[in-house]
């Protein structure tokens, strides 16, 4: 018997707004249902209505019944005793999920007392024994943190020991793994499955990221417009996809083993749930839309194996055996000029030379003093060739973005060069700094903060224009929106009548304003949604070869990397682990840090996750106010552990810098001990073999 | 820790010598306490005149500078010199710190209180009609300036005893020096009704509008919601996680009408005839008291510097992240 099974779910906010459109699940003893949709599909909302956690001011009908017990209109005295005890909830951002003011082990007991009688020091015990649990080491010191002490995977491992400190019979996790990084990502879905078995719970686990479902989830709920469009065994849903969105969303990813070449978005825009569509809510983005589907919204119908679709197409699509890339038109993107001529006949746009950035480390509240050096870049050095993409990848806190900084300042660096478009940053005046700001541009990362709000469209992108005093402004404006695959009219619009995806194209128009040379991209899609992602990288591929444009382009997103990028470099701790062309470097890593990294991102294949052999790091990393000594990769590095000691002496004595392999143009590693192999695919099977 | 301590003790002294040297300049240039013995009948001799003034170190004839050095000299060993007719101003601020101490502890603590407990509900109740009406009666009183609140509180008091025949709630004065014992104590406690409740009420519409902001932010939090996932109820979760967050900073502005308070309710003191620190002030500016009035200006400085350490050590006590390690 299942353990939750929920009928008909509907939420309906004030104003009409129905964020929830009738969804039935439901959850088996120790199965792990995956709930995937965009933003604003009504996905979180339908958790939160299961745990009776809305706002008030939320209408909720439908059935969800826990074990055969109806939870909706439950009055509260029987609603506490279920929560945190038969179902239990991960957020999604572990730092304000707990309260600030209270350690993580008072915290934890207190879900313990809840549910319960025991005595304080007992719960306290216990809290000490999940936080152990779930791999927090030294848990007696830590359980006495406050949760701003932790590091955000520290949070969400504490966050489920907290959920499954009463052994709840249902999990419900809201993207788990979202605010954390890949490698993090990694060791957290370990605690997960972890967790799983100790408790025998059921999972529900809500997530955009295609590549986490995948490997996680027994069955897929796919979500559009509040509404399930297709539900199914994950194998079904990934390799046998019948309904248009679904084919459109697995196509548009990229994937971090995938080919190069132009990805395929799913045109236009989720709808608002204030204003639905007639009949399909995908229609108007659906190019196998017929008139039919305008009459009336298909209802999610049994297609045979466990599966349900709601597309009247899809028995068509199943009979002609139809994917994605066959539905979905795949853009053309003009291939560029520049890159027919070598990379070394080509100009260099950007030099950066064993450039620094420390930060004095301050303390005390009144009297500021300096109690040490954070080591934020620490001898970087790269250079980008005219018309190429170079990435800077690495987690967070590894010292991308005061790389950026450094450069769009175009001030002297502490130590090393910044050599810009020939011209070095440390001998510049002002009317030179100035004018070179017009050839190095930047695009930001959230789209709506970097917008000012109370300012039209057109104004914005004009700023630039008129602060350099161009003539001309409004006719330039009219031609960047249409280079961005805007309307000239939306000049007169603000950012908030724009999607995400508009802003961000917006975004774009202002930096090529000034028609730059060089464009500096920090994390440009991180926050759009998938569907709406691929359009974006498109575009930017596009404009790189139309404008003959060079990017330096940061992201933590790994197969973003792969598509938009020709070379990569890979940051660890303020300094360059591996640097090199993009297919050497994804194809044959060769430092630890890469291999592990590029080992964390999940394949949105479900086969391949099932056998895929995982480098897992230990640890966090470590603090660059005090990195360790030669090599700053070793305290986490699983080859270092295998060195005999007689090699690990030069491991801990002499730092490592990078070093071109021998056998290949353009790939070097700063490891003393390189070794390239093959990590994205790797499975197990392969290492019997 | 200590080091931080004294260094800050340090900066705070020298802050209070120079707010109370300014303030003595200010007073001691511009009033003129000889118009108290000039044109008395019978005349007093000029002579006499100046020995007075001299012996309380306010004859206008000596040099401010020299004035100002026998004052601070005073000062640094704790006495503050003579009031305008001869008393000790040490006894006199003794006595006043005490009243206003007596008359401002209680509607302090619950102005803060109430004014915190009704802007949590209100916040909690937002949009509805008890939030509203919270909102605008705060507004109200807000808007009503404190001389005009406490001399209709009087009024209505007076016709209310005059209705009454007898006197139900005093309205003035801080005692009835004819009763004794436990008799005295309950009359104390009838005279501090009206200040308390003039005093009180300002501040619960302040602390509430500023409570109700604080603790809206707070409601939207994950971690309130996660306390609720946990099995908590409703009211446990929005008091001991929602609540509790919110206070830290309303803790600041506490700290700081707490220490303030001993001058700051002059008009309270004058309506409701308590002779505290708020009403020496304005009696010693009127009788050109030069030593009482620098005495009271120190005090008050002393007060403010004393609020931020005050509100330093609760924000350190209520937000384990601003805690030095």
């Amino acid at each position: 018997m299942s353990i939750l099974e929920v009928r008909d779910l509907t939420v309906t906010f004030p104003g009409g707004i129905e964020a929830v459109r009738g969804v039935s699940y439901e959850v088996e003893r120790g199965e792990v249902l995956g709930i995937v949709g965009e933003s604003g599909s009504g996905k979180s909302v339908t958790s939160l209505a299961v745990m009776g956690l809305l706002p008030q001011n939320a209408v909720v009908s439908g059935s969800v019944k826990l074990h055969g017990r109806e939870l909706l209109g439950m009055k509260e005295d029987e609603l506490v005793k279920v929560r945190g005890k038969a179902i239990s909830m991960i957020f999604q951002d572990p730092l304000s999920a707990f309260t600030p003011v209270y350690t993580i082990g008072d915290q934890i007991a207190e879900a313990v007392r809840v549910h319960q009688k025991m005595a304080k020091d007992k719960a306290a015990k216990r809290a000490v024994e999940l936080l152990d649990l779930v791999g927090i080491p030294n848990p007696n010191l830590r359980a006495k943190a406050f949760p701003h002490e932790f590091s955000g995977g520290m949070r969400q491992r504490a966050m489920i020991a907290m959920a499954i400190a009463n052994d709840p019979d249902l999990l419900i996790c809201d993207e788990p793994t979202t605010a954390l990084d890949v490698t993090i990502q990694a060791q957290v879905l370990e605690v997960l499955k972890t967790a799983q078995r100790e408790t025998g719970a059921g999972i529900v686990m809500i997530t955009h990221d295609l590549g986490v479902i995948a490997g996680m989830a027994d069955r897929v709920l796919v979500m559009y417009a509040g509404r399930p469009v297709e539900q199914g065994p994950v194998d079904d849903i990934y390799y046998r996809p019948r309904m248009p969105y679904t084919m459109g969303l697995l196509a548009s990813i990229p994937r971090v083993d995938g080919e190069e070449g132009p990805l395929v978005p799913i045109e236009g825009n989720p709808p608002s749930p204030a204003s639905l569509p007639p009949g399909c809510p995908f229609a108007p983005r659906c190019p196998m839309k017929v008139d039919m589907c305008d009459d009336e919204e298909p209802p999610l119908t049994p297609f045979g194996g466990g599966r349900h679709v709601a597309c009247i197409r899809a028995h068509e699509i199943e009979h002609k055996g139809l994917t994605g890339a066959d539905v979905f038109p795949v853009p053309v993107i003009p291939p560029s000029d520049v890159v027919r001529v070598p990379r070394t006949e080509r100009a260099t746009v950007l030099e950066l030379d064993g450039m620094k950035k420390h930060y004095p480390l301050m303390k005390g509240a009144i009297f500021k003093r300096r109690v040490g050096t954070v080591f934020a870049v620490d001898g970087i050095s790269f250079d980008i060739a005219e018309g190429e993409t170079l990435a800077l990848v690495g987690e967070s806190g590894c010292g991308k973005t005061t790389t950026l900084q450094q450069i769009m300042q175009l001030e002297p660096p502490q130590d090393g060069r910044v050599v810009v478009l020939g011209k070095d940053s440390a001998k510049l005046d002002k009317t030179a700094r100035k004018a070179l700001r017009g050839d190095l541009q930047i695009v930001f990362q959230d789209p709506m903060a970097a917008l000012d709000p109370r300012m039209p469209v057109g104004d914005i992108i004009a700023e630039p224009l008129r602060a350099h005093g161009r003539k001309d402004v409004a006719a330039k404006v009219a031609e960047l929106l249409r280079l961005v695959g805007l309307a000239p009219e939306h000049a007169e619009r603000y950012p908030q009548q724009f999607s995400g995806g508009q802003r961000q194209r917006i975004g774009i128009a202002r930096a090529l304003a000034l028609e730059p040379k060089l464009l500096v991209l920090d994390e440009p899609v991180s926050a759009l949604d998938v569907s709406i992602q691929a359009g974006v990288i498109n575009l930017l591929e596009e404009l790189k070869n139309r404008l003959g444009l060079s990017y330096l382009f940061v992201a933590h997103d790994l197969a973003v990397v792969r598509h938009l990028a020709d070379r990569v470099a890979v940051m660890y701790l303020g300094r360059i682990a591996e640097i090199g062309a993009v297919a050497n470097v994804y194809d044959r890593p060769a430092h630890p840090y890469t291999q592990a990294l590029l080992s964390a991102i999940p394949l949105p294949d479900p086969e391949m996750e099932r056998t895929r052999k995982r480098i897992l790091l230990e640890g966090d990393l470590p603090s660059p106010a005090d990195p360790p000594s030669g090599c700053r990769f070793r305290t986490r590095c699983p080859k270092f552990a295998r060195l005999s000691e007689a090699e690990r002496r030069r491991c801990v004595d002499e730092e490592p810098s990078v070093a071109r392999l021998a056998n290949v143009v353009d790939h070097g590693a700063a490891c003393h001990y390189a070794e390239e192999i093959e990590v994205i695919t790797a499975s197990d099977n392969q290492e019997e073999e | 820790m200590g080091k931080y301590l004294l260094r800050r003790l340090a900066i705070n002294v020298i802050l209070v010598a120079i707010a109370a040297s300014l303030a003595y300049m200010l007073a001691a240039t511009t009033m003129n306490p000889r118009a108290a013995y000039e044109g008395r009948q019978p005349p007093v001799p000029e002579a006499t005149i100046d020995a007075t003034l001299d012996a309380y170190n306010l004859n206008d004839k000596t040099p401010v500078l020299t004035r100002y050095a026998t004052w601070a000299k005073g000062v640094v060993t704790g006495d503050f010199g003579k009031t305008w007719n001869g008393g000790s101003v040490n006894q006199e601020m003794g006595r006043r710190v005490m009243v206003s101490l007596r008359l401002l502890l209680i509607g302090t603590l619950l102005g803060f209180a109430l004014g915190v407990a009704l802007g949590a509900f209100s916040a909690v109740k937002q949009y509805k009609l008890s939030d509203r009406l919270i909102g605008v009666t705060s507004f109200v009183i807000m808007a009503i300036p404190v001389f005009v609140l406490a001399t209709l509180l009087a009024i209505a008091t007076y016709n209310l005893n005059r209705g009454l025949g007898f006197t139900l709630i005093e309205y003035t004065g801080e005692y009835n020096p004819q009763l004794s014992g436990w008799d005295q104590f309950v009359n104390r406690l009838n005279h501090l009704i009206l200040p308390t409740i003039s005093l009180s009420l300002g501040s619960i519409a302040f602390y509430s509008r500023i409570q109700r902001n604080m603790m809206l932010d707070v409601l939207g939090q994950d971690f309130v919601r996660t306390a609720m996932a946990k099995g908590l109820r409703r009211r446990k979760a929005l008091t001991k996680h929602a609540l509790r967050t919110a206070l830290i900073p309303s803790a600041t502005y506490f700290a700081f009408a707490f220490g303030t308070m001993f001058t700051g309710a002059t008009f309270t003191e004058k309506i409701f005839n308590w002779h505290g620190m708020g009403a020496w002030l304005v009696d010693s500016i009127n009788q050109n008291d030069v030593n009482s009035v620098a005495a009271v200006t120190f005090f008050a400085a002393v007060c403010v510097l004393a609020a931020a350490f005050l509100s330093d050590l609760l924000v350190a006590a209520l937000d384990p992240r601003v805690r030095v390690s």
